[in-house]
């Protein structure tokens, strides 16, 4: 075994004990940093591939900030595990089987016949400068320009149904207008008024 | 038009500049440290430190273990316990203050009738144990026996107001 | 010089070559740790020092070294022995793994991140084409020692200053992401190194002048960043007691502490490299210092740039009150994102039309 293969399998490994330990265990917050290690190892893994703006991406997005703000909701929350455990008996058998059926057609459809080494072979290590930002850079604005295009104004629609849908005007609060706070200069508030010494009586 | 020119201005940072020229200007300024255990700062004759028990020139000691400075006490520090001596007068034979509890206001100097119990000048002073702060009767008075001649300028120099 | 120290342990001839790269990697590692771990004990000397002389007082100078009381020069390593034998303190509701590791996951970025930081032209741990990238990355994982602190502590005040320095830090990573943008889109690329290429000749060619208002909003970002005053509200003294290490004492409050202060000084650094010519010299073909060693660049240069923005940090701390919550927001929001893309739009267009002095070279 390579050294390589060391750590691609190490990495593996702690990928898919972390993704086990998503689901299986039992405080949502433990979850989520199980799911942040998750993406930290699959990273790793990206970059075994040369995909270092991917992996690094990776970091910068989903560990750096959607996991914050998922931990964020989560750690204010108060699951009570129980309930969401009820029926686990009664739904196995189904669940087993949408299960098994899942593997099934995950190693018939990614398998070896179709994704196997003999048929995608691994590709030329590159040289160390050969910047793999530069490609895809000029792979996504070139060959893929319109459909980024669309992936960008599809994303910027998101951020602004999002905002639509959360934003609402609560006429009853009260809260401190910066903008006005900061306008204020303190001619406006303060005047000094120049007056003679009064005699003492 | 004037919020065009206010929004420019918060741009330039110009208030946050002028705020930290002051902080610059003191930077390079004259410091006001007192470098403690070799320079002092100056006290006042009122200044209200350890407590004191004072005697009169014969020797004899002034508390008449009236217990005013108990009673006007707030943090009731102060504990007295007294008799009858052979020839008459009313002497304490407890005088404890308990300088954990005390809060230094200075009452019970100014509700003594004779002047006995005083406070003094000295704040350097620890005590070990528990019981080192809780000043009795012989330590007041050991107190006040060293530092007479400090403890009677003092009182001279601060009786034209009182 | 690794080379000479490779050849010398080749020379051994036991030692397999894969160890002797791992044993020169672990060399350059110790060698980068160790003086920056002095850096940031010695940075808290300093800044007690410079924040008292600004309140007019003259701070720490008692504590010598070997009986000689230099200025207080032995400050540094006092607290250093007195946080080391401290006990560490575990509150009983607390969440143990994950209290004990949250000053763990606050160190190890704050450190990991200096592998790509280049203090030369070749002196770089890792020179990966990347580094801005990696760097922005780990900096924002960063945030996750302070977010499992509160939450680990089982305590109020840890976790309010969770839940602030969790939005805090994420709305001025935008900022902080935009303004890296345009140094990118002036220099042409991701890498360190050649940012700081990009700035050969003189004060004039660096990137502060034609990207000023990314460089102030880069660095006031920074601060935020790093949780300092006047945005420190995610320690708030006065209003949550110390914020999320109210409850860590001794070693695991000191690694929060040495976390807080080797970003300090990466966001210094950084500053330095990406606007202000990192070690390039100012003097640059200036006429007369032109052939003198001022104009050689070295790391010198570098070292007083970051001295000169740590300066900043401390006088920032000791001019400014802390901003309010919703005034932080806002100025994270509404302020400093729309003038970064307003300033993108200027860079890019002063980049294609290749405006002299900065980017007439193609």
């Amino acid at each position: 075994m390579s050294f390589e293969q060391i750590v691609f399998y190490f990495f593996a490994a702690v990928l898919i004990l972390a993704a086990g330990a998503v689901i299986t265990v039992r405080s949502a917050v433990h979850a989520a940093l199980f799911l942040v290690l998750a993406f930290f190892t699959t990273a790793a893994l990206w970059l075994l591939l040369e995909a270092e703006f991917l992996a690094i991406t990776l970091v910068l997005v989903y560990v750096g900030a959607v996991m914050v703000l998922f931990l964020f909701v989560v750690m204010m929350l108060d699951i009570n595990a129980a309930p969401m455990r009820e029926g686990f008996a009664r739904y196995l058998p189904v669940a087993a089987l949408v299960a098994v059926l899942t593997v099934v057609v995950m190693v018939m459809a990614v398998g070896r016949e179709h994704f196997g080494l003999d048929q995608f072979a691994a590709p030329e290590r590159m040289s160390a400068d050969v910047s793999n930002t530069r490609m895809l850079g000029e792979q996504l604005y070139t060959v893929y320009l319109y459909p980024f295009e669309i992936a960008a104004v599809i994303l910027l629609v998101a951020i602004v149904a999002a905002i639509a849908l959360t934003l609402r005007r609560r006429p009853g609060t009260r809260y401190q207008s910066v903008e006005k706070q900061v306008r204020v200069r303190s001619e406006d508030r303060l005047k000094v008024i120049k007056m003679n010494a009064e005699e003492r009586k | 038009m004037n919020a065009m020119v206010a929004f420019f201005k918060s741009l330039s940072l110009k208030e946050l500049r002028a705020g930290m020229a002051v902080t610059g200007r003191y930077f390079f300024g004259k410091k006001f440290t007192v470098q403690y255990p070799e320079e002092r700062a100056p006290q006042s004759p009122r200044f209200r430190g350890l407590h004191a028990q004072r005697r009169y020139p014969n020797g004899e000691e002034r508390c008449i273990a009236c217990k005013l400075c108990e009673v006007v006490c707030p943090a009731l520090a102060i504990t007295i316990e007294s008799e009858q001596r052979a020839d008459g007068t009313r002497r304490t034979t407890r005088y404890d203050i308990d300088l954990t509890k005390c809060i230094f206001c200075g009452f019970c100097e100014e509700a003594c009738p004779v002047d006995a119990i005083v406070e003094t000048r000295i704040y350097e002073y620890h005590g070990e144990q528990r019981g080192d702060l809780l000043m009795t009767k012989e330590k007041l008075l050991a107190v006040g026996d060293k530092h007479e001649a400090q403890i009677a300028a003092d009182r001279a120099a601060d009786a034209k107001y009182r | 010089m690794f080379d000479a120290i490779e050849n010398w342990m080749q020379a051994f001839g036991w030692l397999p070559d894969g160890l002797i790269t791992l044993l020169i990697i672990l060399l350059k590692i110790v060698l980068l740790i160790a003086p920056l771990m002095g850096a940031v004990a010695y940075l808290t000397y300093f800044e007690r020092k410079v924040i008292g002389y600004m309140q007019v007082r003259i701070g720490p100078n008692r504590v010598g070294v070997f009986g000689f009381r230099v200025w207080g020069l032995g400050q540094p390593l006092a607290d250093a022995v007195k946080l080391m034998f401290k006990e560490v303190i575990i509150p009983s509701g607390a969440n143990k793994g994950l209290f004990l590791m949250a000053p763990v996951l606050a160190m190890a970025p704050a450190l990991a991140v200096w592998a790509v930081i280049p203090f030369g032209s070749e002196m770089v741990i890792a020179d990966i084409n990347a580094s801005l990238l990696y760097v922005l990355a780990l900096t924002s994982v960063g945030v996750y020692g302070i977010i499992l602190a509160g939450w680990a502590s089982n305590s109020k005040y840890p976790f309010i200053s969770a839940m602030r320095s969790a939005a805090q830090i994420v709305s001025y990573e935008i900022a902080m992401g935009f303004a890296l943008v345009g140094v990118i889109l002036a220099a042409g690329s991701l890498n360190l190194g050649q940012i700081v290429a990009g700035q050969q000749g003189g004060i004039w060619q660096w990137y502060w002048l034609p990207l000023l208002p990314l460089f102030v909003i880069y660095f006031i970002s920074g601060v935020a960043e790093t949780n300092r005053a006047p945005f420190d509200v995610a320690e708030g003294e006065s209003e949550i007691v110390a914020g999320f290490h109210v409850e860590y004492s001794g070693m695991p409050f000191a690694v929060f502490f040495l976390a807080e202060y080797a970003n300090m000084i990466l966001i210094a650094v950084l500053a330095a490299l990406m606007f202000m010519g990192g070690w390039l010299s100012p003097f640059e073909g200036v006429p007369v210092l032109g052939d003198t060693f001022l104009a050689e660049s070295s790391i010198v240069w570098l070292l007083a740039k970051t001295s000169m923005f740590l300066f900043l940090y401390l006088w920032f701390r000791a001019t400014f009150p802390r901003y309010r919550y919703d005034q932080i927001m806002r100025l994270g929001w509404k302020v400093f994102i729309p003038i970064t893309i307003v300033w993108l739009l200027v860079v890019g267009v002063l980049v294609i039309t290749g405006t002299p002095p900065w980017f007439d070279v193609a």
